[in-house]
């Protein structure tokens, strides 16, 4: 187990480098950053000072080490926009964001793996079909109309919720859950087949036929074989929940990390983009070593390869 | 008498229409006893095993007009008391010990879920029993096998452990649905003499299912002889194999290779292949690939007394003494 982990870290580690690198590379993918920075109404002449000034003349790779230098300091650089260090403005957003992507994930799977194993459990009975429209229905649905549906109806009519802000926890309830139903359909339906594939294992009539409870089965032998692909789809979930929180959080007016990115590049506020990427790829990254860790610790096989 | 069927029926349900998988099968077997089932692929052997604990997939359906364990009526019992008969009093052992195993759990976790499914023993007794267990299907080091899992045991070790799990509760009736096909031949008979060790050591009634007529010589008190679905034979051992009544148990035991054999020569083998279940036969289901065939064997034909014990499903036993012709 420590091998592995200590191989998939290292792998990790390398590929955040790589991602980094991708990142800060990015502004270059969009054409001249100086004449971006400089803005409309500028000159030749001013592009060239701001290029200087921000070292854009030199070598892609000075400046990429130079800026990676910051980024281990703790140092995103200073946002063109707000005219502030990159890194207190991001602390705050980003924390907003993988809180609502947390939450939204755990309800996602409260919903989706119960509801899962019973529709695999039960093929084709009504729970099944239930389960599949419900699914259905939230994979069609866009998430800017939902938010936009349980605001009219727990804000406008009941007044229970407040409709947009950050002020109270009440204020997320109906984000997490647009969210979270955005996440469900493709976990409940993995969990489903992960399910019927492992209750038509050998190993489970196995267990079946040694008089094993139904419950010790369906739980302990099939979900947890059935487990393994869940957990690596909701680590990859995890990362459509932050790129669809952009949407959910300009519904529900929630300064997060989603609303900044959509922003910064309205603004054209180059080290605030380049961070933002930065996080949202590490973020991944480490997600995806999480979930190989904890697929690891359920599946002997995959700790001894 | 531990274990009783009459008449049992299965039927899947096909796409194309129900299957008579096994038709009117009777059979019984008491303590200590070993009962045989032997016939071809797909002739109803594994599925028969199966319905017996309970086990049929859902698009199969069992009627019986009898089934019972130790006297209880199997078709009346809840499925709690089912469970709680099976790996208990009843116990299987299967085919595959490539997969039979949980991947994911040490072979000491699931050989211990077993008895705690069945006692009100603490994990260390249970621990002590599989420790005992392992030692007595030949397994060394069996403390620290308990933290092994089944990726890294070889195929024989699984099976080995299969057996043991099976074994945990001690039960009265094993079924073993060809306990070593998926093996080594060394190992096979390895295996095989451990069973029937542990089945004479045990006092345990057994039910092998296999298609190896060596194996069924050897071990088998009674034998079931079955052909796409029927029983076409059933004798005491001895009486099997001294005189085979029916043309296809001839046929089976003449396809039996022989170590004489000439080498690189086909091995002998029945003519024609095995009649789909899914069209309701009549008559004698063997009628395509007997030489013996007349029109008398188009009507329905019951089991006839041979002789004690001995029954068989055919109109000719004692006509055409000529030997079956067995193509090679």
């Amino acid at each position: 187990m420590l091998n592995y982990a200590v191989r998939r870290i290292f792998m990790a580690c390398l590929l955040a480098l790589f991602v980094s690198f991708i990142s800060y590379s990015l502004i270059f993918a969009a054409g001249d950053p100086a004449a971006a920075v400089a803005g409309e109404a500028s000159t030749a002449a001013d592009a060239e000072r701001i290029r200087q000034l921000y070292g854009f003349d030199q070598p892609i790779l000075v400046q990429y080490l130079h800026w990676l230098s910051g980024v281990l300091r703790g140092d995103l650089g200073t946002s063109l926009y707000f005219d502030q260090p990159v890194a207190t403005l991001l602390l705050g957003r980003f924390a907003m964001t993988a809180q609502l992507g947390i939450f939204a994930l755990i309800l996602a799977l409260v919903i989706a793996v119960p509801l899962g194993v019973a529709a695999g459990r039960w093929p084709n009975s009504i729970i099944d079909r239930l389960a599949l429209l419900f699914a259905v229905i939230g994979q069609a649905m866009p998430s800017f109309w939902f938010a936009l549906l349980l605001i009219i109806l727990f804000s406008v009519k009941l007044s229970i919720l407040p409709a947009s802000g950050t002020a109270s926890w009440q204020s997320f309830i109906m984000p997490t859950i647009v969210l979270g139903y955005f996440a469900m359909p493709a976990i409940m339906r993995l969990t489903r087949s992960g399910m019927i594939s492992a209750l038509e294992a050998d190993y489970i009539r196995t267990a079946r036929a040694m008089g094993l409870s139904e419950a010790r089965v369906l739980f302990d032998y099939a979900l947890r074989n059935a487990a393994l692909p869940i957990i690596s789809l909701s680590s990859a979930q995890f990362g459509f929940l932050l790129a669809g929180s952009v949407v959910v959080e300009s519904v529900f007016a929630i300064h997060g990390a989603g609303s900044l990115a959509w922003e910064s590049i309205a603004r054209g506020d180059l080290p605030t983009i380049q961070a933002l990427v930065l996080c949202f790829s590490l973020f991944y990254v480490v997600l995806t070593l999480l979930a190989d860790m904890l697929n690891a610790m359920l599946d002997p096989r995959m700790r001894s390869k | 008498m531990l274990i009783n069927v009459e008449n049992l029926n299965i039927d899947i349900a096909t796409a194309n229409g129900t299957l008579a998988a096994v038709q009117d099968v009777s059979f019984c077997v008491s303590k200590g006893e070993t009962l045989c089932i032997v016939g071809e692929s797909g002739c109803g052997k594994s599925i028969t095993a199966l319905s017996l604990l309970g086990l049929l997939p859902k698009v199969a359906t069992r009627t019986a007009r009898a089934m019972t364990f130790d006297g209880v009526d199997m078709q009346m019992m809840s499925k709690a008391e089912l469970r709680a008969l099976r790996g208990n009093r009843l116990s299987m052992i299967f085919q595959e010990p490539m997969t039979a195993l949980n991947p994911l759990h040490t072979i000491g976790r699931q050989l211990l879920d077993v008895y705690r499914a069945h006692r009100k023993a603490s994990r260390k007794e249970a621990k002590e029993r599989a420790i005992y267990l392992l030692e007595q299907v030949g397994i060394t080091n069996a403390v620290q096998r308990l933290n092994n899992y089944p990726h890294e045991l070889s195929g024989g070790m699984r099976q080995r452990v299969v057996i043991a799990m099976a074994l945990m509760c001690e039960p009265e009736l094993i079924v073993a649905d060809e306990p070593t096909t998926a093996l080594d031949v060394s190992i096979q008979a390895e295996l095989l003499r451990l069973l029937i060790d542990l089945q004479k050591s045990f006092g345990m009634g057994m039910i092998m299912i296999t298609h190896d007529l060596g194996l069924v010589s050897r071990i088998a008190d009674r034998v079931i002889v079955m052909y796409a679905g029927q029983v076409v034979e059933t004798a005491p051992a001895e009486k099997l194999f001294t005189n085979p009544s029916h043309p296809y148990t001839r046929a089976l035991l003449g396809s039996v290779p022989d170590p004489s054999h000439p080498r690189m020569k086909p091995l002998p083998s029945i003519p024609g292949t095995v009649p789909s279940l899914l069209n309701r036969m009549e008559g004698c289901h063997f009628l395509d690939r007997c030489p013996l065939a007349s029109d008398a064997c188009r009507k329905p034909i019951q089991l006839q007394q041979i002789g004690g014990n001995h029954e068989a499903r055919c109109i000719k036993v004692g006509e055409g003494k000529i030997r079956l012709k067995v193509v090679a």
